[in-house]
């Protein structure tokens, strides 16, 4: 009865969309979000998700702080970051909603889906608090659209669950989504469960589309590309794990840690159907030390932590540095310090990445910038860390970690793999750390290869592994341990400029801000602003290439996800302003003056941020 | 194999104590870690274990300068991690025999998390906990199996608690598989229960108190003058398959008893849980990989 209604609306052809969907935790917005995210990606549609995640394990129902969902911002073309603001939100409850509106992440004029259901409810205060709000929302410019979508469900499927699938359907039917590639997904997204299962969400999904079709009087199209190599839809650390079981690792040992732990969840799934172990230790220290232990023994092995895990394995990391043990240790980075904000993202850590551990411990530091970069950074490190013997840190961030966003499917390369362990004789004489003179590199001995006997020590020692204090000895040790970082900084590639190589303005970011950067640029330049930008894979050691890549514009500045002191407040000023960590990185080695902006909001930096950030950098006239 | 070939791997597999001898032991002259390198080296050469397929995994203290003085793989990482370490190496390589020589502040204070799990784990590990009751290297500090009242620089007027009891302590997690306690001072003992412990299969955890002539000479001088005040637990018909009495057997210090406290071979070890039984192959990773890819990909149209 609903199919003619169609024709008679107006399809509103746009370039972009935010969408959110937002409920009680356990109300399944999240799976709403990712079905929404895959259905477009499926259609040609870029696609960059976030999942709205409370801190709280069961935050009390309909409260401000339990906002529990998923952002998907769709676009033409490929979507880099999860955008601005969110023009069009979904959402169970008024209360959830109001936390995203306080947080200013609602765009003026926003469209709402609320469940209406609270307008009846039993509770006085109930009602009351849900009349207030839409009022408010109202009187505050929103279009608020009340349906009541429990009841909606419950007509169809005799289940007041299920909302989410309903909701699906009516965002099917207002981006004019293709409803049985929809309906495809339902099968792929509840496959495991039985079909009654499957069948029951479709029928809530085909309710909603029609309830759309028929009571909605807009509708958009966001045009689409059909893709024309195979995708891959995942999330940052699901790539991760992929990059892992890709890299010829053999073994994971970890510790329960958010935001890191779902790459092991999902590792631990797949690894064991391709030989691989996931050990979860003890603790974070016991992880560590368990993946040293196994990677002496020739296996090169990963660990996989956030922050606070990181900093407790700092200790063992000095023992891979000190003892030249191939390492790879991942570090999605959450807010600091301390528990700091668990499920937010920030890039807090890359100091004690590059610095951590006692002493002169040079390790070689990556970073992640896209979803698919999660992916091929575990490769690389796990080369790097067996090439070099060194600790590789790779990263990433509780950004990419929940984000999803489509990248061509991998062609596998056997190269990935790691090479077998060598248990060939080693020749006699040679000792395990018989470096050499103009790289540093001395060549791995594995237990079981004949001639090799030595110990291992976390003591100062020479090239035979003996235990010794000369000054000399010593000093020629952590001379060779930091040649290695030279040897490597020869073989990189000079990082890429996106835009031209002069202008008024270069951006350096590093990590997940990628995507946002490189928007920004871009509105800039359409805008006529001289601005180009440049984003960093290695910071330790910085690839060669960058001083000369400064040299073609007048300012250059950082764009960062950790603190940096602000130029305005009052005790603040060039003798005292602590700056981001790249920025100071940056201006370390290159002696100019760098500045940076960055922000600890655990939220990924929007490129409007940007965009304003630089046009007052480009507008104030030049002090000195 | 020909005859040649045959005999020339009979010759290789017979080794001599000196085949074991790494550098020259810097430990005082009386210390009990001298008496258990000495047990030591006389299992691996009884043994015939190549040098080059055995690790002696140890953490941070006097003990843990063992794996320098062995001439096999060894070791010697950072203060009390010497158990995962181990784990890891264990993991990785079921072909290797794996030591761990650990002391009574490695073990017992600092690493204190990871040896409750790995008595846990029961991986098929040596342990020898070198117990001379106090901190040597770092110059006489009270350890947590330091009896009451120690005085020691870090308690000059004596300890204030009970000593730990690492023998109860073992006994007490579950999945514990081989508990065993010896005294540095009767090397026959020692060598067998070293011995029994190299040859069990899971995790055994051995128990040897060492003197320590530095700093704590007079410890256990009424022990050695006094045969009665060390029971042996072979002679005196102990049942070591009962985790019940290896318990209270353990409990108790004087007359310290001597042997096997607790024995159990059907203890699953973690490594045989987790270890796949496939043939990890190029050609497996691939097919799995791509199978993963498949879940996740859009198909152009």
């Amino acid at each position: 009865m609903n199919d003619t209604s169609l024709a008679f609306k107006n399809v509103t052809e746009i370039a972009e969309h935010i969408v959110e969907v937002i409920s009680d935790s356990g109300e399944g917005a999240q799976r709403c979000g990712q079905s929404l995210g895959s259905i477009a990606a499926r259609m040609g549609i870029g696609i960059w998700t976030v999942e709205i995640i409370p801190a709280e394990i069961r935050p009390p129902a309909r409260s401000v702080a339990g906002a529990s969902g998923n952002r998907i911002r769709l676009g033409a073309g490929r979507v880099t970051n999860g955008g601005d603001l969110t023009n069009l939100a979904v959402a169970f409850n008024e209360q959830v909603l109001l936390g995203r509106v306080r947080d200013g992440e609602l765009a003026p004029g926003c469209t709402i889906l609320l469940e209406s259901l609270w307008r009846d409810h039993s509770d006085p205060t109930i009602r009351s608090s849900y009349l207030k709000t839409v009022e408010q929302l109202l009187g505050a410019g929103y279009r608020v659209i009340e349906i009541a979508m429990g009841r909606e469900c419950a007509a169809v499927a005799n289940a007041e669950k299920g909302k989410n699938m309903f909701a699906l359907g009516m965002l099917c039917s207002i981006y004019s989504l293709d409803l049985k590639l929809a309906q495809e997904q339902m099968a792929l997204t509840f496959g495991k469960k039985a079909q009654k299962v499957i069948d029951t969400n479709v029928k809530l999904l085909d309710a909603g589309y029609r309830w759309a079709e028929a009571h909605l009087d807009f509708k958009y199209r966001i045009p689409a590309e059909r893709p024309k190599e195979a995708q891959i839809v995942v999330n940052g650390n699901t790539a991760l794990a992929l990059g892992v079981l890709a890299s010829g690792m053999e073994i994971c040992a970890m510790y329960p840690i958010t935001p890191a732990t779902s790459a092991s969840h999902y590792l631990s799934d797949v690894f064991e159907k391709v030989g691989g172990v996931v050990h979860q230790a003890e603790d974070e220290i016991g992880a560590c030390a368990f993946a040293i232990g196994a990677s002496y023994a020739g296996k090169c092995t990963v660990t996989i932590t956030s922050g606070p895990g990181y900093s407790l394995k700092q200790e063992a990391i000095g023992l891979a540095v000190m003892s030249e043990i191939p390492l790879v240790v991942v570090n999605v980075q959450r807010g600091g310090p301390s528990t700091g904000q668990p499920t937010k993202a920030e890039q807090g850590d890359l100091m004690s990445a590059i610095f951590g551990s006692h002493g002169d411990a040079p390790k070689v530091v990556m970073a992640a910038s896209t979803i698919e970069d999660c992916f091929y950074s575990v490769i690389t490190a796990r080369r790097i860390a067996e090439t070099f013997n060194m600790v590789v840190v790779v990263l990433t961030d509780a950004n990419l970690a929940t984000s999803q966003q489509p990248f061509p499917r991998p062609q596998f390369d056997p190269a990935w793999m790691a090479p077998p362990t060598d248990q060939s004789a080693l020749p006699e004489g040679l000792k395990p750390y018989d470096w050499d003179q103009a790289t540093g590199l001395a060549r791995r001995f594995i237990p079981g290869q004949a001639n090799g006997m030595h110990t291992v020590t976390g003591l100062a020692h020479d090239r035979a592994s003996h235990v010794a204090y000369d000054p000399q000895i010593n000093e020629e040790a952590i001379h060779y341990r930091s040649l290695k970082l030279a040897a490597l900084q020869r073989t990189l590639k000079a990082p890429a400029l996106f835009g031209p190589s002069k202008g008024e303005m270069l951006v350096i970011g590093w990590g997940s801000t990628k995507g946002a950067i490189e928007e920004a640029v871009e509105m800039l330049q359409g805008e006529g602003h001289k601005v180009s930008s440049m984003h960093l894979r290695f910071l330790q050691p910085l690839p060669p290439g960058i001083k000369e890549a400064m040299k073609g514009f007048r300012h250059v500045m950082t764009v960062e996800g950790n603190w940096s002191d602000r130029p305005e407040d009052e005790l603040i000023d060039e003798s005292n302003r602590r700056y981001s960590a790249l920025a100071m990185l940056l201006r370390a080695r290159y002696l100019r003056d760098i500045d940076c902006y960055s922000e600890v909001r655990g939220q990924p930096i929007k490129p409007s941020t940007i965009c304003e950030v630089v046009r007052r950098k480009l507008a104030k006239p030049k002090k000195s | 194999m020909n005859d040649t070939a045959c005999l020339l791997k009979l010759y290789d597999e017979k080794y001599e104590l000196e085949d074991y001898q790494g550098g020259v032991p810097r430990w005082c002259s009386g210390c009990g870690d001298n008496a258990i390198l000495a047990a030591v080296q006389r299992l691996c050469r009884d043994e015939a274990l190549h040098p080059e397929k055995t690790v002696f995994v140890s953490g941070i203290g006097c003990s843990s300068r063992f794996p320098h003085y062995m001439r096999t793989y060894g070791f010697h990482g950072i203060h009390g991690r010497a158990l995962p370490v181990a784990e890891g190496v264990r993991m990785a390589r079921p072909d290797l025999h794996v030591f761990v020589n650990t002391g009574d502040g490695d073990c017992c204070s600092i690493g204190a998390a990871h040896w409750i799990h790995a008595v846990r784990y029961n991986m098929n590990l040596s342990v020898f906990l070198h117990d001379n009751q106090i901190y040597g290297l770092t110059k006489k500090q009270a350890s947590p199996t330091s009896p009451r009242g120690t005085k020691s620089n870090t308690s000059p007027r004596g300890s204030w608690l009970e000593a730990l009891n690492p023998l109860t302590v073992t006994l007490g997690v579950q999945n514990v598989s081989f508990v065993a306690q010896v005294v540095d001072w009767m090397p026959d003992v020692l060598y067998e229960v070293v011995r029994a412990a190299f040859h069990h299969k899971g995790l055994s955890f051995v128990r040897i108190i060492q003197r320590c002539p530095e700093w704590l000479p007079d410890q256990w001088e009424p022990f050695i003058k006094d045969p009665k005040r060390v029971q042996r637990l072979e002679s005196s018909g102990h049942d070591a398959g009962n985790l019940d009495r290896a318990r209270e057997v353990a409990s108790k210090m004087d007359p310290i008893p001597v042997g096997i406290l607790y024995r159990n071979e059907n203890v699953p070890c973690y490594e045989d849980l987790r270890r796949s039984p496939k043939l990890r192959t190029p050609e497996l990773v691939r097919t799995g990989l791509e199978a993963e890819f498949d879940k996740f990909t859009v198909w152009p149209s």
